[in-house]
Protein backbone atom coordinates (compact mmCIF):
# COMPACT_ATOMS: atom_id res chain seq x y z
CA UNK A 1 0.00 0.00 0.00
CA UNK A 2 1.15 3.50 -1.28
CA UNK A 3 2.28 6.19 1.92
CA UNK A 4 0.34 8.79 -0.45
CA UNK A 5 -1.91 7.90 -3.78
CA UNK A 6 -3.68 10.75 -5.47
CA UNK A 7 -6.20 9.33 -8.26
CA UNK A 8 -7.89 11.38 -10.90
CA UNK A 9 -7.03 14.65 -9.10
CA UNK A 10 -8.26 18.17 -10.53
CA UNK A 11 -6.64 21.13 -9.00
CA UNK A 12 -7.22 25.11 -9.55
CA UNK A 13 -8.26 27.96 -7.72
CA UNK A 14 -10.88 30.70 -8.46
CA UNK A 15 -12.90 28.11 -9.91
CA UNK A 16 -10.50 27.77 -12.63
CA UNK A 17 -9.20 24.00 -13.26
CA UNK A 18 -5.23 24.13 -13.67
CA UNK A 19 -4.50 20.38 -13.47
CA UNK A 20 -6.99 17.09 -14.48
CA UNK A 21 -6.83 13.34 -13.91
CA UNK A 22 -3.70 13.53 -12.28
CA UNK A 23 -2.76 10.25 -10.89
CA UNK A 24 0.55 9.46 -8.93
CA UNK A 25 1.70 7.22 -5.93
CA UNK A 26 4.36 7.89 -3.56
CA UNK A 27 5.74 5.22 -1.58
CA UNK A 28 7.75 4.67 1.78
CA UNK A 29 11.06 6.03 1.15
CA UNK A 30 10.77 7.82 -1.97
CA UNK A 31 12.38 10.93 -3.04
CA UNK A 32 9.43 12.45 -5.59
CA UNK A 33 10.63 16.06 -7.57
CA UNK A 34 7.45 18.11 -8.59
CA UNK A 35 8.63 20.39 -11.13
CA UNK A 36 6.75 22.15 -13.58
CA UNK A 37 6.14 26.07 -15.13
CA UNK A 38 5.57 28.83 -13.07
CA UNK A 39 1.52 28.50 -12.80
CA UNK A 40 1.43 25.47 -13.41
CA UNK A 41 0.00 24.47 -10.26
CA UNK A 42 3.49 23.14 -8.11
CA UNK A 43 2.31 24.81 -4.93
CA UNK A 44 -2.10 24.43 -5.15
CA UNK A 45 -1.25 20.41 -5.40
CA UNK A 46 1.12 20.98 -2.56
CA UNK A 47 -1.07 22.53 -0.29
CA UNK A 48 -3.77 20.14 -1.26
CA UNK A 49 -1.60 17.45 -0.24
CA UNK A 50 -1.19 19.52 3.20
CA UNK A 51 -5.20 19.80 3.60
CA UNK A 52 -4.61 23.38 3.32
CA UNK A 53 -7.32 23.35 0.25
CA UNK A 54 -10.07 20.64 -1.22
CA UNK A 55 -9.21 19.40 -4.30
CA UNK A 56 -11.75 20.00 -7.11
CA UNK A 57 -12.27 15.99 -8.39
CA UNK A 58 -10.33 13.14 -7.49
CA UNK A 59 -9.59 11.65 -4.18
CA UNK A 60 -5.75 11.64 -1.74
CA UNK A 61 -5.88 8.22 0.50
CA UNK A 62 -2.69 8.42 2.75
CA UNK A 63 -1.90 4.40 3.83
CA UNK A 64 0.73 3.07 6.31
CA UNK A 65 -1.24 4.56 9.13
CA UNK A 66 0.14 8.57 7.85
CA UNK A 67 -2.04 11.08 8.86
CA UNK A 68 -2.56 14.40 7.06
CA UNK A 69 -0.92 16.42 9.87
CA UNK A 70 2.14 13.65 10.28
CA UNK A 71 3.56 15.18 7.15
CA UNK A 72 6.79 17.69 7.80
CA UNK A 73 6.14 20.87 5.82
CA UNK A 74 8.86 23.54 4.59
CA UNK A 75 7.23 26.63 3.31
CA UNK A 76 8.56 28.89 1.06
CA UNK A 77 10.18 31.85 3.22
CA UNK A 78 8.17 34.70 3.83
CA UNK A 79 8.96 38.35 3.98
CA UNK A 80 7.80 39.42 7.69
CA UNK A 81 9.34 36.28 8.91
CA UNK A 82 12.39 38.02 8.18
CA UNK A 83 12.10 40.70 10.80
CA UNK A 84 10.85 38.29 13.46
CA UNK A 85 11.85 38.25 17.01
CA UNK A 86 12.29 34.82 17.44
CA UNK A 87 15.03 32.47 18.91
CA UNK A 88 15.99 29.48 16.64
CA UNK A 89 14.67 27.27 19.69
CA UNK A 90 11.36 29.00 20.10
CA UNK A 91 10.63 28.37 16.25
CA UNK A 92 12.05 24.60 15.76
CA UNK A 93 9.84 23.46 19.03
CA UNK A 94 6.73 24.86 17.48
CA UNK A 95 7.49 22.08 14.82
CA UNK A 96 5.90 20.04 17.74
CA UNK A 97 2.82 21.96 18.27
CA UNK A 98 0.35 18.95 16.88
CA UNK A 99 1.80 16.83 19.78
CA UNK A 100 0.40 19.39 22.50
CA UNK A 101 -2.96 17.77 22.44
CA UNK A 102 -4.92 19.59 24.75
CA UNK A 103 -1.63 20.50 26.61
CA UNK A 104 -0.86 24.27 26.87
CA UNK A 105 2.65 23.80 27.26
CA UNK A 106 5.53 21.54 25.85
CA UNK A 107 6.86 18.97 27.76
CA UNK A 108 10.27 17.17 28.32
CA UNK A 109 9.53 14.65 25.48
CA UNK A 110 8.92 17.68 23.04
CA UNK A 111 12.40 19.68 24.63
CA UNK A 112 14.05 16.99 23.81
CA UNK A 113 13.06 16.46 19.98
CA UNK A 114 13.80 20.05 19.28
CA UNK A 115 17.43 19.29 20.67
CA UNK A 116 17.90 16.43 18.82
CA UNK A 117 16.51 17.64 15.60
CA UNK A 118 18.73 20.79 15.89
CA UNK A 119 21.54 18.54 16.38
CA UNK A 120 20.46 16.60 12.95
CA UNK A 121 20.25 19.84 11.35
CA UNK A 122 23.67 21.45 12.88
CA UNK A 123 22.22 23.99 14.74
CA UNK A 124 22.66 23.74 17.97
CA UNK A 125 25.23 26.09 18.29
CA UNK A 126 22.42 28.68 16.77
CA UNK A 127 19.68 27.52 19.32
CA UNK A 128 19.47 31.37 21.35
CA UNK A 129 20.40 33.33 18.41
CA UNK A 130 17.46 35.18 16.73
CA UNK A 131 16.20 33.84 13.62
CA UNK A 132 16.08 37.58 11.43
CA UNK A 133 19.71 37.88 12.09
CA UNK A 134 20.77 34.40 10.65
CA UNK A 135 21.88 33.82 6.55
CA UNK A 136 19.26 32.15 4.43
CA UNK A 137 20.94 28.80 4.55
CA UNK A 138 20.72 28.88 8.32
CA UNK A 139 17.14 30.21 8.18
CA UNK A 140 16.60 27.33 5.82
CA UNK A 141 18.20 24.73 8.10
CA UNK A 142 15.93 26.11 11.62
CA UNK A 143 12.78 25.77 9.16
CA UNK A 144 13.81 21.99 8.22
CA UNK A 145 14.39 20.73 11.98
CA UNK A 146 10.95 22.54 12.83
CA UNK A 147 9.17 19.96 9.64
CA UNK A 148 11.66 17.45 11.28
CA UNK A 149 9.90 18.02 14.55
CA UNK A 150 5.86 17.64 13.14
CA UNK A 151 6.71 14.66 11.20
CA UNK A 152 8.81 11.04 11.43
CA UNK A 153 7.89 10.01 7.94
CA UNK A 154 7.32 12.32 5.09
CA UNK A 155 8.74 15.66 4.40
CA UNK A 156 7.17 18.21 2.26
CA UNK A 157 9.55 21.09 0.49
CA UNK A 158 8.14 23.80 -1.19
CA UNK A 159 11.39 25.59 -3.21
CA UNK A 160 13.87 24.76 -0.24
CA UNK A 161 17.05 26.22 -2.29
CA UNK A 162 15.23 29.38 -3.45
CA UNK A 163 17.02 32.46 -2.53
CA UNK A 164 20.18 30.63 -1.42
CA UNK A 165 23.29 31.26 -2.96
CA UNK A 166 24.90 27.93 -4.87
CA UNK A 167 26.99 26.93 -1.49
CA UNK A 168 24.31 26.62 0.51
CA UNK A 169 22.51 25.24 -2.29
CA UNK A 170 24.30 22.51 -2.83
CA UNK A 171 24.56 21.92 1.03
CA UNK A 172 20.38 21.97 1.39
CA UNK A 173 19.97 19.16 -1.77
CA UNK A 174 23.06 17.47 0.15
CA UNK A 175 20.94 17.39 4.09
CA UNK A 176 17.41 16.35 2.28
CA UNK A 177 19.49 13.78 0.33
CA UNK A 178 21.03 12.27 3.61
CA UNK A 179 17.04 12.81 5.60
CA UNK A 180 16.20 10.15 2.39
CA UNK A 181 18.87 7.75 2.88
CA UNK A 182 17.91 7.69 7.17
CA UNK A 183 14.35 6.45 5.48
CA UNK A 184 12.54 10.16 5.76
CA UNK A 185 9.96 10.38 2.26
CA UNK A 186 10.39 13.12 0.78
CA UNK A 187 8.58 15.19 -1.78
CA UNK A 188 10.31 18.26 -3.08
CA UNK A 189 8.53 20.93 -5.52
CA UNK A 190 11.01 22.75 -7.16
CA UNK A 191 12.07 24.64 -10.36
CA UNK A 192 15.50 23.46 -10.11
CA UNK A 193 15.21 20.03 -12.84
CA UNK A 194 18.46 19.35 -12.76
CA UNK A 195 18.89 19.33 -9.21
CA UNK A 196 15.45 17.32 -9.04
CA UNK A 197 16.73 14.53 -11.62
CA UNK A 198 20.31 14.32 -9.68
CA UNK A 199 18.98 13.45 -6.46
CA UNK A 200 15.18 12.31 -6.82
CA UNK A 201 13.68 8.75 -7.46
CA UNK A 202 10.83 9.98 -8.89
CA UNK A 203 9.57 12.93 -10.91
CA UNK A 204 6.31 14.17 -11.20
CA UNK A 205 6.03 16.88 -13.92
CA UNK A 206 3.09 18.99 -14.63
CA UNK A 207 1.85 21.82 -17.08
CA UNK A 208 1.49 21.77 -20.52
CA UNK A 209 2.73 18.08 -20.26
CA UNK A 210 2.18 15.57 -17.20
CA UNK A 211 4.61 12.95 -16.45
CA UNK A 212 4.61 10.71 -13.41
CA UNK A 213 6.93 8.43 -13.20
CA UNK A 214 10.74 7.20 -11.96
CA UNK A 215 13.53 9.44 -12.33
CA UNK A 216 15.01 7.30 -15.74
CA UNK A 217 12.23 7.40 -17.16
CA UNK A 218 11.72 10.80 -16.96
CA UNK A 219 14.85 11.23 -18.52
CA UNK A 220 13.85 9.51 -21.54
CA UNK A 221 10.64 11.12 -22.17
CA UNK A 222 9.93 14.04 -24.00
CA UNK A 223 8.86 15.82 -21.29
CA UNK A 224 11.79 15.35 -19.14
CA UNK A 225 14.22 16.00 -22.82
CA UNK A 226 12.77 19.48 -23.72
CA UNK A 227 12.32 20.58 -20.31
CA UNK A 228 16.25 19.78 -19.51
CA UNK A 229 17.52 21.57 -22.34
CA UNK A 230 19.33 24.19 -21.52
CA UNK A 231 17.04 26.50 -23.66
CA UNK A 232 14.09 25.47 -22.62
CA UNK A 233 14.54 28.38 -19.80
CA UNK A 234 13.42 30.90 -22.45
CA UNK A 235 10.35 29.08 -23.33
CA UNK A 236 8.96 29.37 -19.53
CA UNK A 237 5.08 30.65 -19.72
CA UNK A 238 4.70 34.00 -17.90
CA UNK A 239 4.70 34.28 -14.20
CA UNK A 240 1.64 33.71 -12.77
CA UNK A 241 0.60 34.16 -9.32
CA UNK A 242 -1.71 31.92 -7.29
CA UNK A 243 -4.21 33.28 -5.20
CA UNK A 244 -1.86 34.02 -2.21
CA UNK A 245 0.70 35.23 -4.84
CA UNK A 246 3.03 32.41 -4.40
CA UNK A 247 4.64 31.54 -7.06
CA UNK A 248 8.48 32.78 -7.11
CA UNK A 249 10.30 33.66 -10.66
CA UNK A 250 12.08 30.86 -12.35
CA UNK A 251 15.80 31.30 -12.03
CA UNK A 252 18.62 29.69 -14.29
CA UNK A 253 20.95 29.02 -12.36
CA UNK A 254 20.08 25.99 -10.00
CA UNK A 255 22.53 22.81 -10.44
CA UNK A 256 26.05 22.77 -10.68
CA UNK A 257 26.14 19.44 -13.04
CA UNK A 258 27.82 19.13 -16.23
CA UNK B 1 7.91 64.05 47.42
CA UNK B 2 6.70 60.45 48.59
CA UNK B 3 4.64 62.26 51.27
CA UNK B 4 2.73 63.61 48.51
CA UNK B 5 2.15 60.39 46.75
CA UNK B 6 0.97 58.62 49.78
CA UNK B 7 -1.47 61.42 50.59
CA UNK B 8 -2.67 61.13 47.28
CA UNK B 9 -2.73 56.90 47.74
CA UNK B 10 -4.55 57.33 50.74
CA UNK B 11 -7.43 58.34 48.71
CA UNK B 12 -8.82 54.77 47.33
CA UNK B 13 -9.99 56.57 44.12
CA UNK B 14 -6.20 57.01 43.06
CA UNK B 15 -5.42 53.46 44.46
CA UNK B 16 -8.41 52.39 41.77
CA UNK B 17 -6.33 54.28 38.91
CA UNK B 18 -3.08 52.49 40.12
CA UNK B 19 -5.05 49.13 39.86
CA UNK B 20 -6.75 49.78 36.62
CA UNK B 21 -3.69 51.43 35.13
CA UNK B 22 -0.94 48.50 35.74
CA UNK B 23 -3.32 45.73 34.67
CA UNK B 24 -4.81 47.48 31.95
CA UNK B 25 -1.08 48.29 30.71
CA UNK B 26 -0.10 44.09 31.70
CA UNK B 27 -3.19 43.27 29.08
CA UNK B 28 -2.32 45.56 26.30
CA UNK B 29 1.43 44.64 25.98
CA UNK B 30 0.57 40.95 26.40
CA UNK B 31 -0.67 40.74 22.68
CA UNK B 32 1.04 43.73 21.21
CA UNK B 33 3.75 41.87 19.94
CA UNK B 34 1.40 39.13 18.01
CA UNK B 35 -0.74 42.36 16.54
CA UNK B 36 2.69 44.20 15.47
CA UNK B 37 4.04 41.04 13.78
CA UNK B 38 0.80 40.30 12.27
CA UNK B 39 0.40 43.27 10.78
CA UNK B 40 -2.57 43.93 12.95
CA UNK B 41 -1.58 47.07 14.34
CA UNK B 42 -4.80 48.87 13.61
CA UNK B 43 -7.49 46.79 14.38
CA UNK B 44 -6.76 47.98 17.94
CA UNK B 45 -7.36 51.31 16.46
CA UNK B 46 -10.63 50.31 14.45
CA UNK B 47 -11.92 48.60 17.38
CA UNK B 48 -11.27 51.45 19.63
CA UNK B 49 -13.45 53.52 17.10
CA UNK B 50 -16.01 50.98 17.22
CA UNK B 51 -15.83 50.80 21.30
CA UNK B 52 -16.59 54.87 21.17
CA UNK B 53 -19.94 53.56 18.70
CA UNK B 54 -20.45 51.11 21.54
CA UNK B 55 -20.14 54.12 24.31
CA UNK B 56 -22.09 56.39 22.09
CA UNK B 57 -25.11 54.31 21.96
CA UNK B 58 -24.91 53.10 25.73
CA UNK B 59 -24.91 56.90 26.79
CA UNK B 60 -27.97 57.92 24.51
CA UNK B 61 -29.83 54.88 26.16
CA UNK B 62 -28.89 55.37 29.36
CA UNK B 63 -27.58 52.60 30.40
CA UNK B 64 -25.57 52.45 33.93
CA UNK B 65 -23.81 49.10 32.62
CA UNK B 66 -21.72 50.23 29.41
CA UNK B 67 -19.27 47.75 29.18
CA UNK B 68 -21.92 45.02 29.21
CA UNK B 69 -23.64 46.62 25.99
CA UNK B 70 -19.94 47.75 24.36
CA UNK B 71 -18.04 44.53 25.49
CA UNK B 72 -20.08 42.04 22.99
CA UNK B 73 -20.37 44.90 20.31
CA UNK B 74 -16.62 45.48 20.39
CA UNK B 75 -15.97 41.52 20.19
CA UNK B 76 -18.58 41.43 17.23
CA UNK B 77 -16.29 44.28 15.31
CA UNK B 78 -13.52 42.24 15.59
CA UNK B 79 -14.81 38.77 14.41
CA UNK B 80 -16.18 41.31 11.88
CA UNK B 81 -12.58 42.99 10.74
CA UNK B 82 -11.02 39.69 11.10
CA UNK B 83 -12.88 37.66 8.55
CA UNK B 84 -12.90 40.81 6.18
CA UNK B 85 -9.42 41.13 6.80
CA UNK B 86 -8.76 37.25 4.90
CA UNK B 87 -11.46 38.05 2.29
CA UNK B 88 -9.60 38.98 -0.79
CA UNK B 89 -12.01 41.58 -1.74
CA UNK B 90 -11.84 44.40 0.94
CA UNK B 91 -8.49 44.63 2.18
CA UNK B 92 -7.96 44.53 5.50
CA UNK B 93 -6.56 47.98 6.26
CA UNK B 94 -9.51 49.39 3.96
CA UNK B 95 -11.83 47.57 5.81
CA UNK B 96 -10.47 48.71 9.16
CA UNK B 97 -10.68 52.15 8.23
CA UNK B 98 -14.15 52.23 6.99
CA UNK B 99 -15.66 50.17 9.99
CA UNK B 100 -13.50 52.51 12.75
CA UNK B 101 -14.25 55.83 11.03
CA UNK B 102 -17.33 54.82 10.85
CA UNK B 103 -18.51 54.06 14.16
CA UNK B 104 -16.43 56.99 15.44
CA UNK B 105 -18.64 59.52 13.23
CA UNK B 106 -22.45 57.59 13.88
CA UNK B 107 -21.34 57.23 17.65
CA UNK B 108 -20.76 61.34 17.72
CA UNK B 109 -24.09 61.87 15.73
CA UNK B 110 -25.67 59.96 18.38
CA UNK B 111 -24.24 61.51 21.17
CA UNK B 112 -24.95 64.86 19.88
CA UNK B 113 -28.18 64.37 18.84
CA UNK B 114 -29.28 62.00 21.64
CA UNK B 115 -27.79 62.86 24.52
CA UNK B 116 -28.99 64.24 27.58
CA UNK B 117 -25.63 65.00 29.52
CA UNK B 118 -25.28 68.88 30.14
CA UNK B 119 -21.48 68.60 28.76
CA UNK B 120 -21.71 67.05 26.00
CA UNK B 121 -18.22 68.16 24.46
CA UNK B 122 -16.63 67.01 28.10
CA UNK B 123 -17.85 63.77 27.57
CA UNK B 124 -17.15 63.08 24.12
CA UNK B 125 -13.36 64.26 25.24
CA UNK B 126 -12.79 61.83 28.38
CA UNK B 127 -14.37 59.12 26.08
CA UNK B 128 -12.00 59.78 23.21
CA UNK B 129 -8.83 61.05 25.65
CA UNK B 130 -9.77 58.91 28.54
CA UNK B 131 -9.01 62.18 30.56
CA UNK B 132 -10.85 61.94 33.46
CA UNK B 133 -12.59 58.77 33.81
CA UNK B 134 -9.56 56.87 35.42
CA UNK B 135 -9.73 59.48 38.68
CA UNK B 136 -13.72 58.14 38.66
CA UNK B 137 -13.93 54.26 38.86
CA UNK B 138 -16.21 52.69 40.90
CA UNK B 139 -15.32 49.49 42.88
CA UNK B 140 -17.34 47.85 40.94
CA UNK B 141 -15.01 49.46 37.59
CA UNK B 142 -12.12 48.17 39.26
CA UNK B 143 -13.28 44.50 39.91
CA UNK B 144 -14.91 44.29 36.43
CA UNK B 145 -11.21 45.47 35.21
CA UNK B 146 -9.94 42.64 37.71
CA UNK B 147 -11.64 40.02 36.21
CA UNK B 148 -11.20 40.67 32.64
CA UNK B 149 -7.77 40.76 32.83
CA UNK B 150 -7.56 38.01 34.83
CA UNK B 151 -8.97 36.24 31.31
CA UNK B 152 -6.82 37.79 29.47
CA UNK B 153 -3.79 36.77 31.11
CA UNK B 154 -5.27 33.16 31.59
CA UNK B 155 -5.92 32.99 28.21
CA UNK B 156 -2.63 34.24 27.16
CA UNK B 157 -0.57 31.65 29.19
CA UNK B 158 -2.53 29.30 27.93
CA UNK B 159 -2.65 29.51 24.71
CA UNK B 160 1.17 31.15 24.36
CA UNK B 161 2.41 28.08 22.39
CA UNK B 162 -0.40 28.44 19.95
CA UNK B 163 -0.22 32.51 19.53
CA UNK B 164 3.28 31.84 19.10
CA UNK B 165 2.82 29.16 16.08
CA UNK B 166 -0.16 30.92 14.59
CA UNK B 167 1.78 34.16 14.30
CA UNK B 168 5.65 32.86 13.16
CA UNK B 169 3.89 30.62 10.14
CA UNK B 170 0.26 30.60 10.11
CA UNK B 171 0.75 28.51 6.49
CA UNK B 172 2.73 25.68 8.83
CA UNK B 173 0.50 25.62 12.11
CA UNK B 174 -2.49 25.09 9.30
CA UNK B 175 -0.31 22.31 7.87
CA UNK B 176 -0.01 20.24 11.12
CA UNK B 177 -3.24 20.60 11.80
CA UNK B 178 -3.39 23.27 14.31
CA UNK B 179 -7.02 24.82 13.86
CA UNK B 180 -5.07 28.31 13.11
CA UNK B 181 -8.82 30.22 12.37
CA UNK B 182 -9.77 29.14 15.98
CA UNK B 183 -7.03 30.93 17.64
CA UNK B 184 -7.13 34.31 15.29
CA UNK B 185 -10.85 33.96 16.70
CA UNK B 186 -9.02 34.11 19.86
CA UNK B 187 -6.75 36.59 19.57
CA UNK B 188 -9.54 38.64 18.33
CA UNK B 189 -11.71 38.60 21.12
CA UNK B 190 -8.59 38.98 23.44
CA UNK B 191 -7.91 42.06 21.94
CA UNK B 192 -11.32 43.60 21.94
CA UNK B 193 -11.64 42.48 25.74
CA UNK B 194 -8.49 44.59 25.89
CA UNK B 195 -9.91 47.33 23.87
CA UNK B 196 -12.65 47.84 26.27
CA UNK B 197 -10.75 47.98 29.45
CA UNK B 198 -8.59 50.26 27.78
CA UNK B 199 -10.84 52.87 26.95
CA UNK B 200 -11.15 53.26 31.06
CA UNK B 201 -7.31 54.20 31.15
CA UNK B 202 -6.20 56.15 27.68
CA UNK B 203 -9.21 57.16 25.78
CA UNK B 204 -10.23 55.40 22.55
CA UNK B 205 -8.34 57.62 20.41
CA UNK B 206 -4.89 56.30 22.47
CA UNK B 207 -5.25 52.94 22.94
CA UNK B 208 -3.50 51.53 19.98
CA UNK B 209 -0.58 53.76 20.99
CA UNK B 210 -0.87 51.19 24.67
CA UNK B 211 -0.80 47.93 22.15
CA UNK B 212 1.79 48.82 19.86
CA UNK B 213 4.61 50.86 21.49
CA UNK B 214 6.03 48.54 24.04
CA UNK B 215 5.72 45.55 21.74
CA UNK B 216 7.91 47.80 19.62
CA UNK B 217 10.23 49.11 22.11
CA UNK B 218 10.68 45.43 23.52
CA UNK B 219 11.54 44.18 20.22
CA UNK B 220 14.20 46.90 20.01
CA UNK B 221 16.03 45.12 22.50
CA UNK B 222 15.25 41.34 22.43
CA UNK B 223 15.78 38.66 20.09
CA UNK B 224 13.02 35.79 21.60
CA UNK B 225 9.21 36.06 21.36
CA UNK B 226 9.84 35.01 25.18
CA UNK B 227 11.66 37.98 25.65
CA UNK B 228 10.16 40.23 23.69
CA UNK B 229 7.07 39.39 25.43
CA UNK B 230 7.85 39.69 29.18
CA UNK B 231 10.07 42.74 28.56
CA UNK B 232 7.08 44.66 26.63
CA UNK B 233 5.00 43.88 29.82
CA UNK B 234 7.51 45.04 32.15
CA UNK B 235 7.99 48.14 29.90
CA UNK B 236 4.36 48.73 29.42
CA UNK B 237 3.72 48.57 33.19
CA UNK B 238 6.57 51.13 33.80
CA UNK B 239 4.84 53.65 31.33
CA UNK B 240 2.00 53.24 33.13
CA UNK B 241 3.16 53.93 36.61
CA UNK B 242 5.30 56.68 35.35
CA UNK B 243 2.40 58.04 33.40
CA UNK B 244 0.22 58.01 36.78
CA UNK B 245 2.54 59.56 39.05
CA UNK B 246 3.86 62.48 36.71
CA UNK B 247 -0.31 63.01 35.96
CA UNK B 248 -0.49 63.64 39.65
CA UNK B 249 2.18 65.85 40.39
CA UNK B 250 1.73 67.66 36.85
CA UNK B 251 -1.97 67.88 36.94
CA UNK B 252 -1.54 66.39 33.12
CA UNK B 253 -4.58 64.16 31.77
CA UNK B 254 -3.56 60.60 32.46
CA UNK B 255 -4.19 58.86 29.78
CA UNK B 256 -2.00 61.36 27.36
CA UNK B 257 1.05 61.29 29.73
CA UNK B 258 1.18 57.33 30.06
CA UNK B 259 0.92 57.57 26.20
CA UNK B 260 3.42 60.37 26.49
CA UNK B 261 5.70 57.89 28.57
CA UNK B 262 5.75 55.49 26.51
CA UNK B 263 6.94 57.19 23.26
CA UNK B 264 9.36 58.09 25.77
CA UNK B 265 10.77 54.26 26.79
CA UNK B 266 10.46 53.96 23.20
CA UNK B 267 12.99 56.97 22.55
CA UNK B 268 15.11 55.02 25.00
CA UNK B 269 14.78 51.98 23.56
CA UNK B 270 15.59 52.49 19.99
CA UNK B 271 18.48 54.70 21.02
CA UNK B 272 20.03 51.48 23.17
CA UNK B 273 19.30 49.52 20.26
CA UNK B 274 21.04 51.94 18.41
CA UNK B 275 24.25 52.32 20.70
CA UNK B 276 24.46 48.39 20.83
CA UNK B 277 24.92 48.20 17.19
CA UNK B 278 27.24 50.90 16.74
Amino acid sequence: MALIAARDLALGYESHTIIEHLNFTVHSGDYLCIVGENGSGKTTLMKTLLGLREPYGGTIEFGEGLRRDEIGYLPQATEFQKDFPASVREIVLSGCQSRLKGRPFYGKAEKKLAEENMARMEITGLADRCYRDLSGGQMQRVLLARALCATRKVLLLDEPVAGLDPNATNTMYERIAELNKSGITIIMISHDVRAAVRYATHVLHIGTAVFFGTRDAYLRSGAGRLFLREDAWHFETPVRQDAWGFEMPLRPEGGTEE
Amino acid sequence: MTGTLSLYLAYPFVRYAFVVGILVALCSSLLGVTLVLKRFSFIGDGLSHVAFGGIAIASVLNLTHQTLLVLPFTILAAVLLLRTGQNAKIRGDAAIAMISVGALAFGYLLMNRFSTASNLAGDVCSTLFGSTSILTLTSRDVTLTLVLSAVVIALFVLFYNRIFAVTFDETFARAVGTRVEAYNLLIAVVIAIIIVLAMNLVGSLLISALVVFPALSAMRLFRSFLRVTVCSAVLSVTGAVIGLIVSIYAETPVGATIVAADVLIFGVCSAVAALRRA
